[in-house]
């Protein structure tokens, strides 16, 4: 594939800006408009800017693991979160919180919604990821495969 | 509560080969030992109980409950898990595939055993239930290459996973008429009524399907495709003694009720007789066991349905001995084939001193099984027959008579066991080759259980406190236990030699009478109704999804469409009443966006490529955002941003394998139909959106999660606040199955590239 050095050095910067910015989103979920949900479309947006790029082979670079790991890894977390307050003799779900102060960052406030909500973000990138590892072009692949698939749609 | 610890180990056995069934055994063996430790106080007893709140607005709860008869079924799920997990390290060579994956299904198994029997709750059980029927599916199809190995398995998880269901309506109908659903609550003041007869029937078709009575029993001898350890623990000693359970459970609470006792005692006694009958044709000793299993299972099915106290007594007698007995001929048999590569009784050559050890056991074991004095099988038959001929309902006669048979086919089969492991059937004579001598690995975990059954058969006294704590748990009046070698002449006895006697005629005569064993395998049996249903529900699939799928996404979208906007849109016209336009434009900025929406989707509708059409439709999207940033909610606009660039991504993608520009094959009248379509979902939605706005009569729920979402939850973002903890359990199911869907559509995919490039390797 031809690339062109320019989009290359773009995405390359923008990209973990964007990412960074999801990450943002994230955190600050709970009280401004954002949360995992809308955070990991976001990182997915910033993953199919490498798509552009590279195509499947740039999307692959991403991250070492393979996309359903990052789904499981993302219910398993979201999962025992809401399992966790079991072990408390809470109900499940139900949510735990508490708050303090660290030097530099002021007064943080956590609560089991947090890890929760990463799992959710999680699910949403592994997702995206595993968009393109089923549809996109792979580098593997033979060449002819595109008209093969123009004939099988035309016989619709 | 031990469960837990089994579950822990299920990963860890994934690379570590053969020593990873070592590793497994840490879990029954801490189990074992924690309820020797406990067994003085159950024997006394006291009844262990824990509970665990699990989701209290739904009245969902794990409560265990050991109590004695669960103290005898975790001393068997627990002593064999023992046991087996150590045999299996010899039996399976290191280079046989998923040995990790297989002991981790084991002692997953084992976990959702445990939990069936000390489980209080009923969806407990039934939950734990059909995990036992999911690993044992696994388990029989470990060898995932061969296609009778498949076959089987399915056969199992259809026929026991669809008796689980039945299992847990019959729970749901008994639950709902006793107004709790523990266990121990029903059992005490169990409910009466037409309902309860059904649920009955429906639970004891659970238990029948899992202890392979007639006529479920098909799967159980397919099941023996599963490697031999397997076969040893799931299908001889545990798994399927839980239909046993469950029978032991309820026949004390429930053996009253009209169709209790005809139902299990002729599908028992019909079990027993047909299994025999069917083992004595078997030339394979692993199926000769299997229909043996069978066959005992019956027996055992008899004793606890009987629900007389005395039976009872003599079922958990049995039952041990039962474990103990078939467990170690399975272990005898999987060492046979491994050393000597058969085991057909046709071909297995004359054994050397070598084997002195194994057949000794062996010996031991099948005489057990026949019931002959001195050992504990003998015992318990002792005391079952004595059982039934006190007990005090109709046609008991009749019963006897077919355990007398069943039993004089057992002693049969088991002779014929013996005979054909020494090599008394065998055609072959060549000599035995010294290095197939079986290692000191598959003799000792033989020798333990066939020794445990020897001493207990010798000085039953030592079982007495535990059979008798597991037989008054289940019905306090059970008499106190008096197990003991000699009870006088009386008329068990008798039927004892009888059977005995009458056993070694028909292993005498079996060649002459072959006509009359070959009657067993002519009964009609479920496996014939088993085949023919799965054909027919393949066949109705087929002709369902032509004619349903067909394959035409114009026509899947068109009748979706046309069915969300008929049916509000019926209820609509009925019902509500037309609140008038609202004020046309609330916003200046508004007008330029909508404008921009409007020409988007007039130009995705008209274009011709398909490309620019999806373009079009994002930008549709895009302009949305912009509106609802008029309106004032940034959250809803930075969602629909993101998922409108991921969707146009996701068209790109897809488009690249479909034709570049629409085709205009389609007639005027089809076009015509689409545009009715289209207009009139465009015309309801339109309304729908007006008028519902209208009409609310409720107070939103809205308003209390706004209300809420700040103090409790600590969240100024109502929508987040809503998605990640007052509606976090639907989020976490959304999340699940969206990575089952994900997973599932990747597997589509690539399904189809592979099957493309494999055939351009072939061209």
């Amino acid at each position: 594939m031809k690339r062109l050095v320019f989009l290359d050095e773009s995405v390359r910067l923008i990209f973990h800006a964007v990412l960074v910015g999801s990450i943002y989103l994230l955190f600050v979920g709970h009280n401004q408009p954002g949360g995992g949900f809308v955070a990991g479309l976001v990182a997915g947006a910033a993953m199919s800017l490498r798509y552009l790029v590279g195509g499947l082979a740039e999307v692959r670079r991403i991250s070492r693991f393979q996309p359903w790991t990052i789904m499981a890894l993302g219910v398993a977390i979201s999962t025992s979160t809401a399992l966790a307050p079991l072990s408390r003799g809470h109900s499940i779900m139900a949510s735990m919180s508490t708050s303090f102060d660290l030097p530099l960052l002021g007064h943080i406030y956590a609560s089991t919604t947090l890890p929760f909500d990463i799992g959710v973000y999680m699910v949403v990138v592994g997702l995206v990821f595993m968009v393109f590892e089923a549809f996109g072009e792979d580098p593997d692949a033979e060449a002819d495969e595109v008209p093969e698939a123009d004939e099988e749609g035309a016989t619709r | 509560m031990h469960g837990a610890i089994a579950a822990v180990l299920f990963p860890s056995g994934a690379h570590l080969g053969r020593k990873s069934f070592i590793v497994a055994a840490v879990a029954p063996l801490s189990a074992l030992i924690w309820l020797c430790i406990q067994l003085p106080d159950i024997v006394e007893g006291r009844v262990i109980t824990q509970h665990l709140s699990w989701v209290p607005q739904l009245g969902l709860s794990v409560d265990l409950r050991l109590d004695g008869f669960g103290a005898l079924m975790m001393l068997l799920i627990t002593l064999i898990g023992v046991v087996v997990c150590g045999y299996s390290a010899a039996y399976f060579s290191p280079t046989s595939p998923g040995l990790g994956r297989c002991a981790g299904l084991l002692v997953a198994f084992a976990a959702a055993m445990l939990v069936v029997v000390l489980s209080d709750n009923l969806f407990l059980l039934a939950t734990a239930w059909e995990l036992t029927s999911i690993t044992s599916y696994l388990l029989i199809g470990n060898d995932h290459t061969k296609v009778k190995a498949r076959a089987a398995a399915l056969q199992a998880l259809l026929i026991t996973a669809l008796g689980g269901l039945a299992m847990l309506a019959g729970f749901v109908l008994i639950g709902q008429a006793a107004g709790t659903y523990r266990l121990s609550a029903i059992l005490a003041s169990p409910p009466t009524g037409g309902t309860v007869s059904v649920g009955l029937a429906l639970v004891l078709i659970g238990a029948f399907t899992k202890s392979a009575q007639y006529p479920f029993h098909s799967w159980l001898p397919g099941a023996m495709a599963a490697p031999t350890p397997i076969s040893a623990y799931l299908h001889s000693a545990t798994m399927v003694k839980a239909g046993v359970y469950l029978v032991g459970r309820f026949a004390p609470a429930f053996a009253t009720v009209t169709i209790w006792r005809p139902l299990v005692l002729g599908v028992g006694a019909t079990t027993m007789v047909l299994g025999g009958l069917r083992a004595m044709r078997q030339h394979d000793l692993k199926l000769l066991l299997a229909f043996g299993t069978v066959s005992q299972l019956g027996f055992l099915i008899v004793l606890f349905g009987a629900g007389t106290p005395e039976a009872t007594a003599a079922g958990c007698v049995m039952l041990l001995a039962h474990a103990l007995f078939k467990a170690t001929l399975f272990m005898v048999v999987g060492a046979l084939d491994r050393r000597t590569g058969t085991r057909d009784l046709r071909r297995i050559p004359v054994l050397g001193r070598e084997w002195l050890g194994v057949k000794i056991a062996a010996v031991a074991a099948a005489a057990s099984m026949a019931g002959v004095p001195l050992l504990l099988g003998f015992i318990g038959k002792e005391a079952g027959l004595d059982a039934l001929g006190h007990a005090g309902f109709g046609a008991s006669g009749w019963v006897i008579a077919a355990i007398v048979a069943g039993s004089a086919l057992t002693v049969a089969y088991s002779v014929r066991f013996v005979w054909g492991m020494f090599g008394g059937g065998s055609l072959v004579s060549e000599r035995n080759d010294p290095d197939r001598a079986p290692r000191l690995e598959f003799l000792v975990p033989v020798a333990v259980l066939a020794g445990i059954g020897i001493v207990l058969g010798v000085a039953p006294a030592l079982a007495n406190g535990l059979v008798e704590v597991a037989s008054t748990a289940l019905d306090p009046a059970a008499p106190a236990a008096h197990l003991a070698i000699w009870h006088g002449a009386n008329l068990a006895l008798a039927l004892s030699a009888v059977a005995l006697a009458g056993g070694t005629m028909l292993f005498l005569v079996r060649d002459r009478i072959e006509p009359v064993l070959a009657v067993g395998g002519r009964v009609p049996s479920g496996a014939a109704v088993y085949t023919r249903l799965l054909r027919g529900t393949n066949n109705a699939a087929t002709v369902t999804t032509s004619v349903i799928q067909n394959g035409s996404l114009p026509l899947y979208a068109g009748v979706t469409l046309a069915t969300a906007a008929v049916v509000p849109g019926a209820f609509l016209v009925s019902r509500a009443a037309w609140p008038g336009f609202p004020r046309f434009v609330e916003h200046w900025a508004q007008l330029p966006v909508v404008i921009a929406i409007l020409g988007a989707a007039v130009a995705a509708a008209v274009v011709r490529r398909r490309f620019s059409a999806a373009l079009f439709l994002g930008t549709t999207g895009y302009a949305m955002a912009g509106l609802f940033v008029v309106q004032g909610a940034p959250d809803l606009a930075l969602t629909q941003v993101a998922i409108e660039t991921l969707s146009t991504v996701l068209f790109v993608l897809v488009l690249r394998r479909l034709p570049d520009r629409f085709e205009r094959t389609s007639s005027n009248r089809r076009r015509a139909l689409r545009l009715v379509v289209s207009g009139l979902v465009g015309v309801l939605v339109f309304t729908f959106a007006i008028v519902s706005r209208a009409n609310r009569d409720a107070v939103p729920v809205s308003t209390e999660m706004i209300a809420r979402s700040l103090p409790e939850a600590h969240g100024r973002n109502v929508v987040n606040v809503i998605l990640v903890d007052i509606r976090g359990f639907d989020t976490m199911g959304e999340i699940t199955v969206l990575t089952a869907a994900g997973i599932g559509a990747v597997a589509l995919a690539r399904a189809g590239k592979r099957r493309r490039s494999s055939r351009e390797v072939a061209s």
